[in-house]
Formats: structure tokens, C-alpha cells, sequence
């Protein structure tokens, strides 16, 4: 029996795509979680590579692999509770119809990655790609209560809950959190939610960075407190100049005593936007990293922000950069070579600041890997802790990259 | 060989090996000195340790692990023993490693809002130490003035503040690990962002069980300028319970939303912490709002007054001074020491549930007070979910801890029915071992001990705790140790301290 009867046999017909991927890779979408583990049971018995895919808007669909796992069937958001300020939903839904699901249950997710709309919850939480609302809402872990994963040979595997607090065992959802599913596919996450906001307004400048760095330092000093606090780079925010873009998000009372603090902190040079223009801005701006071939993220502290914009314009050019200079965290995005990363890898560790890569295609990935090296001593227990949920290398993961 | 003459063994040569590193006096050896470190803050768990080790430093701690490695020996790292789940406590074959000589705030770095301390640091002498500079560590546990940094890390503390602010692994930026084997390493990066998968967040709330933090970078906050203090008092449970989930709905995030029971409001009427709580109250929500601007934080305290009134509040008062708010909060933060006027003893239970169930949950655990026989005060964090049910007994009436002990049983099972979890702060530690297969099944479970593995092959860390090891289920990976019984981690290790000793 050829390996697609088997899967035919094991998740039924609808669940094997053969000529769907661009590389010839088999794609098989299985409808269930116990699918999902039904099928990487397997794949450990028959020594398949497996590689995983969302909606295959963010990582290109282009390690090569036996076989194409998507989680795009497993779309069902079997609860959201507006009272407790919780939902739980498959990790393949699309986090543009989980926005309006929410929405419409007077709910909010205080995540905006970068993206295209459609992209799929897990592959968000599987990445840790935050956007700027990681100013004011953390990071994508700070949003979940539990997820539940498959391991690389096929065991459900749940941690966390659905409350808002939860110290039972030890965190594993932390692991599958930016893990780039090198621990597990993440079927199903629990999160935490906000109720949506009363009033939310965004208000920009433009200027050169050296004036808005300078303008989002006063900001931070007058301690306005915002929701995001973004300067993006020209062509990121379609601009003649750099934007600094502040968003306000909360009660009608939060929201107009921190913008009239803004504009006491900063002279009254801030812009308010309309809510579509506000809308607009930061979708473009989200969209416009899946446009370029590489997108990466630093974290540092926030007092050496303008520095390593410094460093990146340098080494990589500075077209496509989202800094929250508040928390020192930078997105870049554009195109670059193997080597350029490399070396900007090493220069940052130098400074103590990781480099992850987000996406690339598979020949810069399997290169660079999204972590490249750790700190001493580290490397020896992702190893153990990938030995642990993957122990038949079935997952098709550049990890570390090759240098 | 009875326990006395091991101890007296014990207390030969690794005693003084241990001397040799950390010095003679910083050695417990004596039956009386080591029974000093029987019971954390739980009354229910009673384990002398062999050893009580007080290391003075860093590489003190380094070279006592890499000694208890050489040797096999287990250990059990403990700050200052506030822990409430018996997580803290060590066997008669194992060394407790005492970290609370490791009490130095290293940096506090005011631009970046960032603080490194030692493990051994008190919670509260943090903040005070960051408030020069306008700022302070969020996570307020209610043991705040004893408790340390250590131990928040180790168990993943929370607090009332937590509501808005988070609990302590939102806090944790990075931090330097002692592996069971004795090496360093350093976890995270100095901005927060995770240096390859987030291990900081693994390790925080692993209650000892991946290593010792040696240091730990945290975020510190701006101390808010505006605060508002808000007591609504209640006629009956359930309303003030439906009146939680009216307060989380209305999209304004409280500092703090914390609910105490008749019972507790007693108790801390009683006391010298009187707070002015009304005691015809079936129960009162002590609400607190903060932030920068002192006119929002106004307006949204007048808003969630309204919404407490609408729900069946009888009354709101709103603290006239800083003076009224302390008092307020110290009813609330000294509640558990108030009701120890109440018997000799106190189970302090931890569980959480969706906050929508609150009502029906506190009901529940009336119900099986009533049933039992028993006194079960609330005094909790209600934004969160996060019960306290306290149970007052007297360990020496005969039968009555086995009746606190089923009690405790039924309230998680009633907890856990609703969607809920058995701990949201104290940790699992040896007291709620029980209950985890309740919540997790053997591959949840054995994934916990393949990833323990991991950071401690021979399972001697602070052996014995948080993984039910008899319900886990085959993990292909997972070594069994040569000589060991399964479910029972320390067995090997017992045999070399033996032989140690001679």
C-alpha cells in the first residue's frame, strides 16, 4: 500500500491534497486533533519528514519533506466566554475570521502580527511573532492559558487550561510558544482575551528617526502609556519620512487622558487619525512584511534601540523596520543574503541581543536557522527537549541552521 | 541503620565537606537546627531535611551542587519557606540548599526598567529599593515582606496585582541557572527576548525541579500616580460573585479585584489588622484602579463604582487617603495570619476557576464545609478566578485531618468540574501530587518528566515533587535509573548517601 492509501486509509479521502503544493510535496489537512496525532504516529513508524503548514501565507511551503502537514481544517472555535474573558480555538483558523468571531462577542485578542490577514492562529503562537501591540499587551505568550500539541510521534499533549491562572506542572505551553514547531504542531490554544475597547485611537508624526527616536524617548518619560508606540521606516508606512504611530486602546476616559498627555509630552505635533486610516495604517504595515523574502526580529534593551538601527541600516539596509523603541524590539524585513545574516547574527551576540529569523525561504533557513547558536550550555537542552517531543526527527524544522 | 545514627553519619563527611565550601557555621547538622526547615507555610507536611546548607554566594551555590552531583546526593533548594505546598521540603536522605544569604540587589538599571537580584532577595525590599526612581516589581504574593524573589520565580507567584499587571513569569526577562550537575547557564537575553525557544519561561514555575536561579533579571514598573481604593460590601456570596464578572466585562482592567467571605472579614475585624470591613457582610470586593493619569483613573473607579451598586452592592467606599488604602489592604494582604485566631491550624487552598463560575463555586464550597463540619474561609483573588478556600482545624483532634483532607479533595474536584485548575499560584509542590492526574493525562504527565529529564537526568533535584511519577505514561526516551524502584526517584540516591556515610 503507498503511503497516500495509508494516510486515505488512516484520515479518510478529503484529507490528502497530492497535487496541491507547489514543490510536489503531499499535502494532507487532517480534520481533528486525534487526526493529527493519528497521522505523525505514523509518520514516526514509516519514517516520514513531515513539514508543517497554516494557511501558507507566512513561512513559505518550501522545506522539503515526505509529506505536507496543514492544520487549514482545523478551524473551529469551539468556545469563546465573554464573561471570563477566554476562548479556545483550533490553530488553523484564520486570525482575521477569529478577530470578527470575537468581535462580535464584544471581545478582543490584543494581538496584530505581521501578516496577511488570513494567517492562521498557530502558525502566530508557533512563531511568537507579536506586532506593535506588544508594547502595551506583551508578547504572544502573555495571551495564552494553554495550548495542545502533537508531538513528533503522534501524542496529544496538553498544558495549561482555559483559566487565567495556572501554576499546575510545568509550563510546556512557554515551548510551544515561538518554538517554530520544532517541539509539536499546536492544534489547539486557549487564550486570554480583553473586552473590546471602548475607544481606540491612533495618533502619528513624521519626521526623521533621529527626531522621532528623540520624541518617543520624551513619551516614554512623561510615562504615556499607549497600546503600541511603533516607528516604521518610510516605505513601511507608505511615508515620505519615518512615522512614529501611537495607538491608545481602553476606556473613553484612558484613552482621552493619555492622548492629551501625548500631545502635553510632545507640543501638540501628533496627528489624530480617523479610525479606517488608523485601520488601514497598521494593516498595511502588517501586510507589508509578507511581501519581503526575509523577515527577522531583535530584542534588546530599550535604551539601545536607536543603536541597532544604527547596526541594521548598516549591515542590511533599514528599508522595512517596525521598532517598538519603548521595549526594544525590532522587525526587519527585506531581502538579504546568507552571509549578511550570519554576520549580523555574530555582531548582535556580541552585544548580547538574539537574532531570530522569522521567515525566509528554506535554503536561507536551513542555513541561518531561526535561533542559530545559543548562549553556552544551552544548546545541549533544546537538543534534549527536541530528542523528547520529536525523537524520530520527523518534523522538518531549520532550527539551528548550519553554521 | 536507624535515621538517627544516618544523621549523625551524615553529619560527618559531607557535612564537612559542605563546611569546606560555605563554612562550619552556615551547616546545619543538628536534629533541632534541621527541624527549624521541616514545614514551609503549609502545616500539613512535615520532612526533616538531612543537611541544611547555607550557601553565601554564586559560586558557593556551584560548588555545593557540583559536590552533591559528584556524591548523588538529592537537594532541595528553599528561600524564606513561605511556599504553601510543601514544595519547599526535603527527606531526611536529601541537603537542603537555603538560598536567603543570596540577598543582593545586584543592578537596578532606572532607563531600561530592569533590576537583577539574587535569589535570596525579600519580594518587598525590591520595590523599595526601586523607588527612588519612581519605579517597583509588580508581583505582590501576600507574603510579600518575608517571601523571596527565589521562590516567586521557582513557583510562579502571583498576587493581588497580577489581575492587570501579571504574574511573575510576565516579570522574568532572564536568568542564571544552576543545573543539577553544576553548571551555569544563562537563560534568556537582557532585553527579554527569548534566545531560542523560551526556556525562561519553562523554567519559571518549575518549582526547583530544573535547577537553581542564581540570578534573575526582572521588569520593574512606574509606580502608578493615580490610585483608587474601592470597597463594595455584599449581602449575599453569589452576588458579589456575579458582580466580578460585571466589573471584567466592562473592558477597565482593575490593579486588583479581591473578594472576602464573612468569615475572613471576621477574622480580620478580630485582629490588630482591623480594617473597618463591615461584618454584616456575606462578603466585600476590594477593587483597586491605577495609573498614570489621574483623571481616567477617576472616571473609570466611578464607572466600576456604578457597575458594583447595579450588581447588589449595598455600599461603596471609596478610600479617602493613602492612609484608608493601606488599612484597607492590609486587612486583605494579612488575612491569612488574621485567621490563625480562628484554630491552631490553617489549610490555605489554592484553585482556579472561569470567573463566570464564581457563584456556583463558592456555593459548592459552602456545601462541603457544612457537610464536613468544617470552617472554610474565602479570601481571594477574585479578577482572576483565584480561590483561597482556608480551612481552620486543630491538627490534634483525632480524625480531623483526615476530614480537612477529603474536604480539600471535594473543593478541587468541584473546581475542576467547573473548568478549572488545581493551583493558580502555590504550586503543586507534595500536596496537590494527587490531584494532577485529574487534570492531566499520562502523555501530559510523562511529557513533564521527559522535559525534568532533560534539565535533570537523575531526577535529584527537589526529587519526589510535582509529577506524579506512578501516573505517567511510557515516554520513549525516558531512562529509568539503574537501582531505582519506579515512582520512587530517590531510591538510588539513598544507597550512595549510605555509603557516603561510611
Amino acid at each position: 500500500m503507498s503511503w497516500v492509501d495509508r494516510v486515505r486509509a488512516l484520515l479518510g479521502d478529503d484529507a490528502v491534497d497530492v497535487a496541491a503544493t507547489p514543490d510536489g510535496v503531499p499535502r494532507v489537512a487532517p480534520g481533528s486533533p486525534d487526526a493529527v496525532a493519528l497521522l505523525l504516529g505514523t509518520a514516526r513508524e514509516e519514517g516520514w519528514r513531515v513539514r508543517v503548514e497554516g494557511a501558507g501565507t507566512w513561512l513559505p511551503v518550501d522545506a522539503p519533506a515526505d509529506l505536507a502537514l496543514t492544520t487549514r481544517r482545523l478551524d473551529k472555535v469551539p468556545a469563546i466566554e465573554p464573561q471570563d474573558l477566554s476562548a479556545t480555538a483550533e490553530a488553523g483558523i484564520a486570525c482575521d475570521l477569529l478577530r470578527q468571531q470575537l468581535a462580535d462577542r464584544g471581545t478582543w485578542l490584543a494581538l496584530d502580527p505581521p501578516g496577511l490577514a488570513g494567517r492562521t492562529l498557530g502558525s502566530v503562537v508557533a512563531t511568537a511573532t507579536a506586532g506593535p501591540l506588544r508594547h502595551g499587551f506583551g508578547p504572544v505568550r502573555d495571551h495564552l492559558l494553554g495550548v495542545t500539541f502533537v508531538t513528533g510521534d503522534g501524542r496529544l499533549v496538553q498544558s495549561g487550561g482555559r483559566v487565567m491562572k495556572n501554576v499546575a506542572g510545568y509550563d510546556l505551553t512557554k515551548l510551544a510558544a515561538g518554538g517554530f514547531g520544532a517541539f509539536g504542531v499546536i492544534v489547539l490554544v486557549h487564550l486570554r482575551l480583553r473586552a473590546l475597547p471602548r475607544a481606540d485611537q491612533t495618533l502619528v508624526l513624521e519626521g526623521s528617526r533621529e527626531d522621532l527616536a528623540q520624541v518617543a524617548e520624551d513619551i516614554a518619560a512623561a510615562a504615556v502609556q499607549p497600546a503600541a508606540h511603533e516607528l516604521m521606516s518610510p516605505a513601511l508606512a507608505r511615508r515620505e519620512r519615518w512615522l512614529l504611530a501611537v495607538r491608545f486602546a481602553g476606556s473613553a476616559a484612558l484613552v482621552s487622558a493619555e492622548e492629551g498627555a501625548l500631545r502635553a509630552a510632545t507640543g501638540g505635533r501628533f496627528t489624530a487619525l480617523r479610525a479606517d486610516e488608523a485601520h488601514a495604517l497598521w494593516m498595511r504595515a502588517a501586510e507589508s512584511f509578507a511581501t519581503r523574502p526575509v523577515t527577522f526580529r531583535v530584542g534588546a534593551l530599550p535604551d539601545s534601540s536607536d543603536e541597532l538601527m544604527d547596526l541594521l541600516q548598516h549591515q542590511v539596509g533599514d528599508e522595512w523596520i517596525s521598532a517598538s523603541p519603548g521595549i526594544g524590539a525590532i522587525r526587519w524585513g527585506g531581502e538579504t543574503t546568507v552571509d549578511r545574516l550570519r554576520r549580523l547574527r555574530r555582531t548582535l551576540a556580541g552585544l548580547e541581543v538574539p537574532l531570530t529569523l522569522e521567515r525566509a525561504p528554506w535554503p536561507v533557513r536551513a542555513a541561518v536557522g531561526h535561533f542559530g547558536a545559543y548562549r553556552e550550555g544551552v544548546g545541549p537542552l533544546v537538543a534534549g527537549l527536541r530528542r523528547t517531543f520529536d525523537p524520530g526527527e520527523a518534523f522538518v524544522v531549520a532550527v539551528e541552521g548550519t553554521e | 541503620m536507624t535515621a538517627g545514627t544516618a544523621t549523625a553519619e551524615r553529619g560527618g563527611s559531607l557535612a564537612a565537606a559542605l563546611g569546606e565550601i560555605v563554612g562550619a557555621r552556615h551547616v546545619r547538622t543538628a536534629l533541632p537546627e534541621r527541624v527549624t526547615f521541616a514545614r514551609d507555610g503549609l502545616p500539613t507536611h512535615r520532612h526533616v531535611p538531612g543537611v541544611v546548607v547555607l550557601p553565601g554566594s554564586r559560586d558557593e551555590v556551584v560548588a555545593v551542587v557540583r559536590l552533591l552531583a559528584a556524591l548523588g546526593v538529592p537537594f532541595v533548594p528553599r528561600g524564606a519557606g513561605t511556599g504553601l505546598s510543601g514544595g519547599a521540603l526535603a527527606d531526611d536522605d536529601a541537603v537542603l540548599i537555603v538560598l536567603t544569604r543570596l540577598n543582593r540587589i545586584l543592578a537596578i538599571d532606572p532607563v531600561n526598567r530592569i533590576a537583577v537580584v539574587e535569589p535570596g532577595v525579600v519580594n518587598v525590599r525590591l520595590s523599595a529599593a526601586a523607588a527612588p526612581h519612581g519605579l517597583y516589581y509588580s508581583p505582590d504574593p501576600s507574603s510579600q515582606t518575608a517571601c523571596t524573589i527565589g521562590g516567586n520565580v521557582a513557583e510562579n507567584a502571583g498576587g493581588p496585582h497580577c489581575l492587570k499587571y501579571g504574574v511573575t513569569a510576565t516579570h522574568v526577562l532572564g536568568l542564571e541557572v544552576v543545573l543539577a550537575d553544576g553548571q551555569v547557564v544563562e537563560l534568556g537575553s537582557p532585553g527579554g527576548e527569548p534566545w531560542g525557544p523560551d526556556l525562561v519561561g519553562l523554567f519559571v514555575g518549575s518549582e526547583g525541579n530544573f535547577g537553581i536561579a542564581t540570578r534573575i533579571r526582572v521588569r520593574l514598573l512606574p509606580v502608578p500616580r493615580a490610585i483608587r481604593t474601592l470597597l463594595a460590601d455584599f449581602s449575599a456570596l453569589r452576588t458579589a460573585g456575579e458582580a466580578v464578572s460585571a466589573v471584567i466585562a466592562s473592558g477597565i482592567v482593575p490593579a486588583a479585584l479581591e473578594m472576602m467571605d464573612q468569615s475572613c472579614i471576621n477574622a480580620v475585624e478580630d485582629s490588630v489588622y482591623a480594617a473597618g470591613y463591615p461584618r454584616d457582610a456575606a462578603a466585600v470586593l476590594l477593587v483597586e484602579l491605577d495609573g498614570c493619569r489621574e483623571e481616567a483613573v477617576a472616571a473609570d473607579a466611578d464607572t466600576i463604582a456604578g457597575i458594583l451598586r447595579a450588581h447588589g452592592a449595598r455600599g461603596v467606599l471609596s478610600a479617602a487617603d493613602a492612609k484608608q488604602r493601606e488599612r484597607l489592604w492590609q486587612g486583605r494582604k494579612k488575612a491569612f495570619g488574621a485567621m490563625g485566631r480562628l484554630s491552631r491550624d490553617l489549610v490555605v487552598q489554592d484553585a482556579v476557576v472561569p470567573r463566570s463560575t464564581l457563584p456556583d463555586v463558592l456555593e459548592a464550597i459552602g456545601r462541603i464545609a457544612t457537610a464536613y463540619g468544617l470552617t472554610v474561609s474565602n479570601v481571594f483573588h477574585a479578577g482572576d478566578g483565584n480561590l483561597h478556600p482556608n480551612i481552620s482545624f486543630d491538627g490534634r483532634v483525632p480524625g480531623l485531618k483526615a476530614r480537612v483532607d477529603q474536604a480539600s479533595g471535594e473543593i478541587m474536584a468541584v473546581c475542576i468540574a467547573a473548568g478549572g485548575t488545581i493551583t493558580g499560584e502555590h504550586g503543586i509542590g507534595l500536596d496537590k501530587l494527587r490531584y494532577m492526574p485529574l487534570i492531566f493525562d499520562g502523555d501530559a504527565l510523562a511529557a513533564m518528566r521527559a522535559v525534568r529529564l532533560v534539565f535533570d537526568p537523575l531526577e535529584r533535584v527537589n526529587p519526589g515533587k510535582v509529577v506524579p511519577i506512578h501516573a505517567c505514561r511510557e515516554w520513549s526516551g525516558v531512562r529509568t535509573h539503574p537501582g531505582r524502584e519506579p515512582g520512587d526517584p530517590r531510591a538510588g540516591a539513598r544507597g550512595e548517601l549510605s555509603e557516603l556515610a561510611r
